[in-house]
């Protein structure tokens, strides 16, 4: 038993492995190791595609990631005060949201989103007769909307999970020191969720900036890093893909351990 | 203006004594009365604790002192004005609650400070900071303002939570069973503290709990509650000398009780034919009608435990002994009255002799002592 633990590990974290290893190639094919060279990080970091790639992602991610924190945190906040089958029934919901297929989410996006521009774009030609109307498209905006919506079930799980456990006396006994509601709220529940927020924030970056399926659909015109490194794959992988990909891995990586650290520390100070 | 009457004149002397007061006063959870009708007064600067069960509408009757629940029907008024719907922000009231519900995120000197800050327009910070070291002195923990809440005990985050109340001066502090989490020294001690508090700071103190020897020991007033409603309310002394029910003795100390039928006594005394065929004479306090059932209540220090017999004693036998000091209690057993409780004073105890399990013995009591009370 514990060499076929052994097996699924090695299968699991070799691929990855040898992809940070190659990147790190002096030669130009990705299945020959010549030697020790970092030039491929160089040659990616200065290849205008790449940094164009990474900066739609970085906007994206960061984009979405501040709405999903947003309304995320306002829709676990509403969800608290629900009570019973109504509640129940939201939280199943969020969690089916959670486990849907990207390539679901992203089919399904892609054609709620086409049918509002359908309706939408008639209207701004109505308004604008001039034929220099603005057009609805895919791009910027849908990426940001669909990876914010995804997102927004990751933050709603993680903050229901911490006001579950939060003692709610507190809030009774802000009130009972003379603090109006909108006062609580800042000096008491939201200092209090606070680690989660940021958490919930750290993970819909991270998902937002790896994720190709959702991306693939509603990217329109645009290209996110992933996108980029899916239609260069298709010309051969380089050691520059594989730099690429390394570097993703270390910024999501990274940002996943700061989330843990940040919800684990919050569990242990606000918990009792 | 002051009336020269308010002196004599009970009617205006009390609505001016009470710091607050329901008014009829009923909650209602869906079908369950939580306050049933309440009307009662609580008067400026006393201790009045709140005793009953769980379930038994105590802790719904200081929330809606507090301002958390809103009365279904009837009135509350604090200090006179109708508060029924002012939220609990706007109430110049503060709470201990139960598991103190301290501040995880704000360091001891902050969750103190916390009432001060929300004022408006804010107090000077100098003003703060002194109001917060005396109330930290005054709970006996000097220089623990900078500690974080999680590195103090439980006795001590107690403390935190009743200065963070009493830095505010309110003109009702209310505890809700604010001594329950903590072991049986400690509470003695915080017993004793709060009472001392009490009187020091002159504010009036609601308790809740379910503690008979804590609202004993503690308060000016007890209200026994029982299905939303004050079954009896009196000083410690009067509903332990004077319980009007059989509810109100079980509860307030131990008590013996012998079950059986009533029947009028001369001289205002009463009867009580037990099903075995004895009759037991008792004082009788509340009106009790011919053939009712009621209980003969002995408390267990009224009953005298002698080795021979004198006149109309019961014979018994001796099953436990527990050594408590001061006192020795005994569990006796009568072959038709079942088992009752003894407690003999050390004294009694050194020129009667001891009793071992096993021995048998006799009870007897002054017919003066026992009461004879509705069995409800």
């Amino acid at each position: 038993m514990r060499l076929y633990a052994l097996f699924v590990y090695v299968f699991l974290y070799l691929p990855i492995a040898v992809i940070a290893i190659f990147s790190l190639n002096a030669g130009r094919h990705a299945s020959q190791f010549t030697g020790f060279s970092t030039q491929w990080y160089a040659k990616a970091l200065s290849n205008p595609f790449v940094m164009e790639a990474l900066w739609t992602s970085f906007v994206v991610a960061l984009c979405s990631a501040i709405i999903a924190s947003i309304f995320g945190t306002m829709a676990a906040l509403g969800l608290q005060g629900m009570k019973g089958r109504v509640r129940v029934l939201a939280d199943a919901l969020i969690y089916v949201a959670v486990m849907v297929p990207g390539i679901v989410i992203g089919i399904a996006t892609l054609i709620a989103l086409v049918t509002l521009f359908g309706w939408i774009n008639p209207l701004l030609a109505l308004l604008a007769p001039e034929g220099r109307a603005p057009q609805l498209a895919m791009g910027y905006g849908s990426l940001i909307a669909a990876h914010a919506l995804f997102s927004m079930s990751l933050v709603i799980i993680i903050l229901r999970a911490r006001l579950a456990g939060m003692d709610r006396s507190l809030m009774e006994a802000s009130a009972d020191l003379y603090a109006p509601p909108l006062a609580t709220f800042r000096q008491v529940t939201l200092p209090l969720i606070f680690p989660g927020i940021l958490a919930g924030f750290l993970l819909s970056f991270t998902f937002s900036f790896d994720d190709f399926i959702i991306a693939f659909f509603v990217a329109g015109s645009e290209t996110t890093l992933p996108i980029y490194v899916f239609s260069s794959i298709r010309r051969g992988v380089t050691p520059e893909i594989n730099a690429i990909g390394t570097m993703v891995l270390a910024v999501s990586l990274l940002l996943l351990i700061v989330a843990q650290l940040i919800l684990r520390s919050g569990t242990r100070k606000g918990g009792r | 203006m002051q009336s020269p009457f308010n002196e004599i004149d009970p009617g205006a002397r009390d609505s001016n004594s009470l710091i607050a007061e329901f008014r009829e006063a009923t909650k209602r959870y869906g079908d369950v009365l939580a306050a049933d009708a309440l009307s009662f007064g609580i008067r400026r600067g006393e201790f009045l604790s709140f005793l009953g069960p769980s379930g038994c509408g105590k802790t719904t009757a200081l929330r809606m002192l507090a301002g958390f629940e809103v009365p279904t029907s009837g009135i509350v008024l604090l200090d006179g004005q109708r508060v029924n719907e002012v939220p609990a922000y706007r109430r110049p009231v503060n709470m201990v609650f139960q598991h103190y519900a301290l501040f995880p995120h704000l360091s001891v000197a902050e969750n103190i400070a916390y009432g001060l800050l929300q004022r408006r327009p804010r107090p000077d910070r100098a003003d703060v900071a002194r109001k917060v070291d005396r109330a930290l002195e005054m709970v006996r923990l000097p220089g623990f303002g900078p500690r974080r809440i999680w590195e103090m005990s439980g006795g001590q985050q107690q403390r935190v939570a009743l200065a963070r109340a009493i830095v505010n001066e309110p003109k009702l502090l209310l505890l809700d069973e604010p001594l329950a989490a903590l072991d049986r020294k400690l509470r003695r001690e915080m017993q004793i503290e709060l009472q001392t508090l009490q009187r020091q700071l002159g504010i009036t103190f609601v308790l809740v709990t379910h503690d008979q020897e804590e609202a004993l020991s503690m308060s000016d007033r007890i209200c026994i509650m029982r299905g939303g409603k004050i079954v009896q309310s009196g000083s410690p002394n009067a509903l332990y000398d004077e319980p009007i029910s059989r509810y109100v003795a079980d509860f307030v100390g131990k008590s013996n009780f012998i079950e059986g039928v009533f029947s009028h006594g001369p001289d205002g005394t009463g009867r009580i034919l037990t099903p075995s065929g004895q009759l037991f004479e008792g004082r009788v306090s509340q009106p009790l009608a011919p053939n009712a059932k009621a209980s003969l209540s002995i408390r267990p220090e009224q009953i005298e435990l002698t080795h021979v017999s004198r006149g109309g004693a019961e014979q018994v036998t001796v099953i436990n002994r527990i050594f408590l000091g001061e006192h020795t209690e005994y569990l006796v057993r009568h072959a038709a009255l079942g088992d009752l409780l003894v407690l003999v004073a050390r004294q009694a105890e050194a020129s009667e002799g001891g009793f071992a399990p096993g021995d048998t013995a006799f009870i007897g009591w002054a017919k003066s002592t026992a009461l004879i009370l509705v069995q409800d």
